[in-house]
């Protein structure tokens, strides 16, 4: 029988199984930000503990309210940023160098095919697009994957999501996951690993395929993962140009993190994407999604374009494309938070943060802050957010807020309409 | 160990969330302690009134997919702190059932029957559940009835609520 990415991920990583299915794994890498560690940080030194298993696997960052907004979140940012100076953590990002964990740690080059990834978060799934099992955990496995570098974990059984078609116009990473987490459920993939193959998979980029597999945790899964193939090499060069003779010498190591073709898949699903419409949310729960010819005419208050869903430049551009020329109804509030200094610099460059700025957007910084309610665009009693971010829970954006969830550019193209609205009229002919 | 018998209150509702748990606005807190007065604040439930059916309770019985959502071990913590070390329900979502058993708590699946069974029963009505933890064996008793439910967890759970959490279990161990 052969084996799932994530089995032979296991195998390679395996320090003991200390019952049944549980398996102790060694860890790659812990990534921490400032809203889950310090607690941890706090619990190790009152055990007299207060130390790393090691200064370069582990990065931190502060992101999630940054900068601070009040005493409390200060708090947490000085026992960060003063535990990272005297543990002497190699990687740790504060203001000015800060962005989306999601999204800072993949640009920097931090995660590789076959690696193995805690953080206490539970969009970590993301990393799963380079071929990693990346799972989110709490702050108690956070403190043992910062003392001794290991996890413990269920034998990872798989869902395979198998993608073909081609996504119509106006159809993105976000509609293809909305659509797939509506079809497993908000529980279909507990305890599971979401692989995601087939020819779409092969045809998006990076940054689509760390879209798709950040909203695994929407479905209950555990990691997201894709195969890594050229064009993760081609996204990871230059970081590993110095480790391999040549892109060949990269795919042909990396391809062994590759599930084989007679591996145990618990479910496979295949999904044709080519009739797929623009989609959004709507309600409380992400796996409550519906056309968004269906959602028509829904009034918004604010749409929001940035997260660790949706705030790469990728995301960007798309959103650039519907509001060039174009203003924002001026019943809506826009607000755009670039997902990383580097997206940011990047969409100065190409002139989008003008078109957003002409089309009456407030640009903010780099940081997670309204995706949870915490910062930079909370919604007031009763209104409505069309969002690129993840989650639409009640309360998340805000106490009584609603948010819908939906694409870059159908956020934008609804900030313009006033309302939630198709994009595809939007987009001008040949585009995406 | 940590208390695992008491009052029960019942959600009778599936999919409740670590943002309905503790929102995410009390996240800045550095202490768990803190967060006592906050829990379950957001949680959309006709009728739900935390100040009022929260007293006293030290058992939540609940439905499908508890615990979804944020992987915030603040969700356990506010649980810990207002006295509640025990939630049953038909199933939970992998991070919080996880971080329950890393603080020492427990968060333990019943079948959907045995689930139904416990709210036809004691639902609305004053009911406690008395764990016998060596024999795996949940009573819960009220309205002059009694029930004795069995129940499972791994060797490893079970290793971690003995230890009172993974963190002393790991350092011990690796």
């Amino acid at each position: 029988m052969g084996k799932t990415i994530a089995q032979k991920i296991f195998d390679a990583h395996r320090v003991d199984k200390p019952s049944g299915d549980i398996n102790v794994i060694k860890l790659d890498a812990v990534f921490c930000h400032e809203i889950t560690t310090p607690i941890a940080i706090n619990d190790l030194k009152a055990r007299g503990k207060n130390r790393v298993f090691d200064k370069v696997k582990i990065k931190a960052v502060i992101d999630h309210v940054t900068p601070s907004k009040d005493s409390k979140t200060a708090e947490q940012a000085r026992i960060m940023r003063e535990w990272a100076r005297e543990l002497d953590i190699k990687d740790f990002f504060d203001i000015g160098e800060n962005g989306v964990c999601h999204a800072l740690f993949p640009e920097k080059g931090y995660v590789r095919p076959g690696y193995t990834i805690i953080m206490g978060d539970s969009h970590t799934c993301t990393h799963g697009a380079f071929g990693a099992f990346a799972a989110g955990v709490g702050t108690t496995d956070l403190e043992v994957g910062i003392l001794k570098g290991v996890c413990a974990f269920k034998s990872p059984e798989t869902i395979k999501i198998e993608l073909t078609g081609k996504p119509a116009r106006g159809v993105f990473a976000k509609d293809i996951i909305l659509h797939v987490v509506s079809i497993l459920g908000v529980n279909g993939a507990t305890d599971h690993v979401i692989e995601f193959t087939g020819p779409v998979i092969s045809s998006l980029s990076m940054e689509e395929r760390m879209t798709l597999c950040n909203m695994a945790i929407e479905a209950g899964g555990t990691s997201g993962i894709c195969p890594p193939d050229s064009t993760t090499v081609d996204y990871l060069w230059p970081f590993i140009s110095g480790e391999f003779p040549d892109k060949e010498a990269a795919l042909a190591e990396y391809v062994k993190w590759t599930s084989d073709s007679d591996a145990a898949y618990s479910k496979v699903i295949k999904v044709d994407i080519s009739d797929l419409e623009p989609v959004s949310t709507y309600g409380y729960k992400p796996d409550l999604v519906k056309k968004v010819s269906e959602l028509e005419k829904t009034p918004l208050d604010q749409i929001y374009i940035g997260s660790c869903t949706n705030g790469r430049i990728e995301d960007l551009r798309a959103a650039a494309q519907v509001l060039k020329g174009r203003k924002l109804s001026p019943t809506v509030r826009g607000i755009l938070a670039p997902a990383t200094p580097g997206v940011y610099k990047a969409a100065l460059n190409e002139g989008l943060i003008e078109i957003f700025m002409e089309a009456g957007f407030c640009v903010t910084n780099p940081t997670c802050g309204a995706c949870l309610g915490m910062s930079n665009g909370v919604l007031a009693e009763g209104e409505v957010c069309a969002s690129t971010t993840n989650r639409n829970f009640n309360g998340r954006m805000g106490k009584g807020g609603m948010v819908h969830l939906m694409s870059p550019a159908t956020a934008a193209a609804s900030g313009i309409a006033g309302f939630i609205t198709d994009p595809r009229p939007y987009l001008a002919e040949g585009e995406a | 160990m940590k208390n695992f018998n008491g009052k029960v209150l019942f959600l009778d509702r599936s999919d409740i969330n670590t943002d309905e748990i503790i929102p995410a606005k009390y996240l800045t807190e550095i202490t768990k302690e803190a967060l006592k007065p906050y829990l379950l604040e957001d949680l959309k439930m006709e009728g739900f009134a935390p100040d009022r059916d929260l007293k006293g309770v030290s058992v939540i019985v609940s439905r499908e997919n508890f615990g979804c959502g944020s992987s915030r071990e603040h969700a356990p913590w506010a649980l810990e702190v207002n006295e509640i070390n025990l939630v049953i329900a038909e199933n939970f979502a992998r991070i919080f059932r996880q971080n329950m058993f890393n603080c020492g708590m427990m968060a333990v699946p019943l079948s959907k029957e045995r689930i139904d069974e416990a709210f036809s029963l004691f639902a609305g009505k004053e009911t406690t559940v008395t764990t016998d933890f060596a024999n795996s064996v949940f009573k819960f008793e009220g309205d002059g009835k009694s029930l004795e439910i069995p129940f499972e967890i791994s060797d490893f759970d079970r290793s971690l609520v003995e230890a009172g959490g993974w963190v002393d279990y790991a350092d011990r161990n690796y």
